[in-house]
């Protein structure tokens, strides 16, 4: 298949309700069960290695109205919250048998127990994620943390998971996450033959299926794109920080680099290809997913790392993508990336690396005032 | 046409002890500095200040300070300065207050509050925390030692959840052995756990007697002057004595039937923190129509005591760990909140739940909708909802909060007069 037929086709599944994508898969697989992870990052090794489809969970998007979650989540809480409890209540997640929630802020909390509380019929486990990134204990931890999801695997839905499926599961997840990153190489490289929308739609697609098609979807990309025909142009390159949970949409997206942007890198669906190098496969697999989430992980607002200050990571990836600018895009109300935009800044304007923010909701509609803000930003740039 | 209600205007030992005890403190951390003292930051929620105190750390408390500047009307130009400095309007406004202090010249080196020495994020649910205190570390400088505690998501502890936290535990003590030079002696913090147990046990006892009818003080407004000493001070022989002489004085309203107000005419249970840039106003709302506080979330976020837990001394560290995990407010879920509002509903037998809440705290507000259909839908329990902050007076309303508070307690008066069968 040619890269534009992939497109097509992940643009197609992404477009799809949730529920509809876990239904059509279970068609496939009678008794099959599908675990739906909520931002950022949940082990999907653990859910396939269980014979379960692991699905992301990022909210209603544009293609949901809230009916009733707005009466359970204040107007200060960020969009995919309260997307998220609808998609519950409107029934769009029907086929779902588990969702897994964490601490990656209050809100996020709040919600896995608010989901439990209106939708007691589901599966639903909240993992705690270290915070301690240099305690001689937390590797163990992290590993019993991982043993407990698991053992409620198990229980709930009266299936196995070994050790040996969870080697094989973290294997074939390394493989899809080593296809993520020479996409971002690429893009990197050349960044006129693949468009950010391309590479979003490409990388959201394979959170919607098992992990031997997204890997069947990114080789056929990483052989058709380099023959693309396109030529460089005159364009700012940009880093995108900030998206790590709720999304924006795909029209901001788009006009980022209509107003003179390469994104050649981000943080969007920063969860599912979270860590920096293969997680090796030698020993204890849930010790050794508990190691490198502890060792391995992508710098992120919602892991506390103490070995470096937090804006160390972002410089790193805006020098390793030859970026010239970062723009930063934090979801409305998300307390992370905003708490996070003023040491990032800092950390930034000390490096001598001009950025800007633009705020995001995933209903936002109307983009012509962000396309003058960052036009005038590019501009600012590229002719100064 | 009912009798107006009226505040009895009685302060009482407890106000001014209290006052006294924290004055104390705060003169302690003043002369930190300049005593070569080693001080140590902590947040309120489920700490470790016995921990702290037996290795000879000073604690401070950020949200104390935050607190206070609020209360005395000092928070929004911290808080625009913090703004100005790329602080977003949709962040906590406690951080930005801190941060603006810092900003403002109020903290630091030879400035009216130090810099800590060392800060101990005891991460107990409040992920804004972790981000408070990367950021006090950032400009400060100081140690930041993360203090992991997993979140109350089982219907115990688990065993791994113990052993971890312990294990940091023991980390930090020769952590603050290096600071100070002190070597950590096992004793003293079992002296140390006697103390804060029998704090604990005074204040459950004072806030037991808010089972009274009336209740002898507001286990809301009033409740703070008791936060200080328990959440701040315990572990110190004043804090658990301050506590003997808050039981004898509440006991002795109850006795002679005494409560904050002329009369009790409500009883309600409130949950969320106050709103400290207008403290005073907003419990004018409230006694007006003679509402009284009988029990409070808010009063439980260092630690939850009416249920029976104690700090250890036979087990010191496991204690400590028992209580930052699962013995404080903040590390459990908002449903488990629902279920000790529940309690607090039917055993101190009140009217009404009052939620009060604040944009700045997401772990406390965030789906406090949810909390108002579980109480009126499933409980039938009259519940009022009302939005504001904590620390930043902008978001406080007080014609729309009157509105919606006469509103509610007009309701309910009207339900009692009829259920009393007298319309």
């Amino acid at each position: 298949m040619t890269p534009e037929q992939i497109l097509e086709q992940c643009r197609d599944l992404v477009g799809q309700p949730l529920g509809a994508v876990a239904e059509r898969w279970k068609a496939e697989r009678p008794g099959g069960r599908v675990v739906a992870a909520y931002p950022v990052w949940t082990p999907a090794e653990l859910v396939h290695a269980a014979g379960m489809l692991p699905l992301s969970l990022l909210g209603g998007g544009t293609s949901v109205e809230l009916t009733h979650a707005d009466a359970r989540f204040q107007s200060f809480v960020c969009s995919i919250a309260k997307s998220t409890l609808e998609l519950g209540f409107q029934d769009i997640v029907k086929g779902i048998d588990g969702f897994v929630f964490s601490n990656i802020c209050d809100v996020a909390r709040n919600l896995g127990s608010i989901y439990q509380r209106n939708f007691p019929g589901v599966f639903v486990e909240y993992l705690h994620l270290p915070q301690n990134s240099t305690s001689p204990g937390v590797t163990a931890y992290a590993a019993s943390e991982l043993r407990r999801l698991a053992a409620g695997f198990e229980t709930a839905f009266g299936l196995t998971l070994t050790e040996a499926a969870l080697t094989k599961a973290i294997e074939i997840y390394n493989v899809v996450r080593a296809r993520v990153r020479a996409l971002y190489a690429f893009r990197i490289a050349e960044p006129q033959k693949l468009s950010t929308t391309e590479l979003y739609v490409a990388l959201r697609a394979t959170t919607l299926v098992p992990p031997e098609q997204a890997i069947a979807w990114l080789d056929a990309l990483l052989d058709g794109l380099p023959r693309r025909d396109a030529r460089p142009r005159d364009r700012l390159r940009v880093v995108i920080e900030g998206a790590f949970c709720e999304q924006p949409p795909l029209g901001l997206l788009e006009v980022l680099e209509e107003a003179g942007c390469y994104v050649v890198e981000d943080d969007l669906l920063l969860g599912w290809r979270w860590f920096t190098s293969d997680v090796p496969t030698d020993g204890d697999p849930f010790e050794r997913l508990g190691a490198a989430y502890v060792n391995q992980s992508v710098p992120s607002s919602t892991r506390h790392e103490g070995r470096e200050h937090r804006s160390a990571g972002l410089i790193e990836k805006v020098r390793r993508a030859s970026a010239t600018a970062v723009i930063f895009m934090p979801a409305k109300f998300c307390e992370p990336a905003l708490f996070d935009y003023v040491l990032m800044k800092q950390g930034l304007e000390r490096a001598g690396i001009p950025h800007m923010i633009v705020e995001f909701e995933e209903k936002m509609w109307t983009f012509e005032r962000t396309r003058n803000e960052i036009e005038t930003f590019v501009e600012s740039m590229l002719f100064d | 046409m009912a009798t107006p209600v009226t505040e009895r205007q009685y302060q009482g030992k407890v106000h001014e002890h209290s006052r006294r005890l924290m004055s104390a403190w705060m003169g302690e951390l003043a002369r930190a500095e300049a005593e070569g003292r080693t001080t140590g930051a902590l947040m309120i929620s489920g700490n470790c200040v016995e921990l702290l105190r037996a290795c000879h750390v000073l604690p401070m408390f950020p949200e104390v300070t935050a607190l206070q500047n609020a209360i005395r009307h000092k928070s929004l130009p911290l808080i625009l300065k913090a703004e100005q400095a790329g602080y977003s309007s949709d962040n906590c406004a406690y951080v930005k207050a801190d941060m603006g202090l810092f900003l403002e010249g109020g903290m630091g080196p030879g400035k009216p509050m130090p810099f800590p020495n060392l800060i101990v994020c005891n991460y107990v649910g409040c992920n804004v925390y972790v981000k408070w205190f990367e950021h006090l570390a950032d400009i400060s400088g100081a140690k930041l030692f993360m203090l992991d505690v997993p979140f109350a998501r089982t219907p115990e502890p688990t065993a791994a959840d113990v052993q971890y936290v312990v294990g940091q535990l023991e980390e930090l003590i020769a952590l603050c052995e290096g600071f100070t030079g002190h070597t950590f002696d096992i004793d003293e913090l079992r002296e140390v756990l006697a103390h804060a147990a029998r704090a604990e046990d005074g204040y459950a006892r004072c806030k037991d007697l808010c089972k009274s009818h009336p209740a002898p003080f507001d286990a809301y407004f009033d409740s703070i002057n008791m936060m200080g000493p328990i959440n701040v001070l315990r572990g110190t022989r004043e804090a658990a004595d301050f506590f003997d002489v808050a039981v004898a004085e509440f006991a002795g309203l109850v006795g002679q039937g005494l409560g904050p107000l002329s009369e009790e005419r409500f009883r309600t249970v409130v949950e969320g923190p106050p709103p400290y840039p207008y403290y005073k106003n907003f419990r004018n709302l409230f006694s007006k129509w003679g509402a009284v506080a009988v029990q409070s979330t808010y009063s439980t976020v260092g630690g939850i005591w009416e249920w029976g837990f104690r700090h250890d001394p036979a087990r010191p560290l496991e204690s400590i760990a028992e209580q930052m995990l699962r013995e404080n407010l903040t590390n459990r879920s908002i449903t488990a909140r629902y279920q000790q509002i529940r309690r607090y509903v039917d055993e101190w037998k009140a009217d009404a739940l009052v939620i009060h809440s604040i944009k700045s705290c997401r772990l406390f507000s965030a789906g406090q909708g949810d909390m108002r259909d579980y109480f009126t839908r499933e409980l039938g329990v009259p519940t009022l909802l009302v939005e504001s902050d904590l620390e930043d007076p902008r978001y406080y309303a007080e014609a729309q909060l009157r509105n919606r508070i006469d509103a509610f307690f007009e309701a309910l008066e009207h339900k009692k007069v009829v259920a009393a069968g007298t319309h």
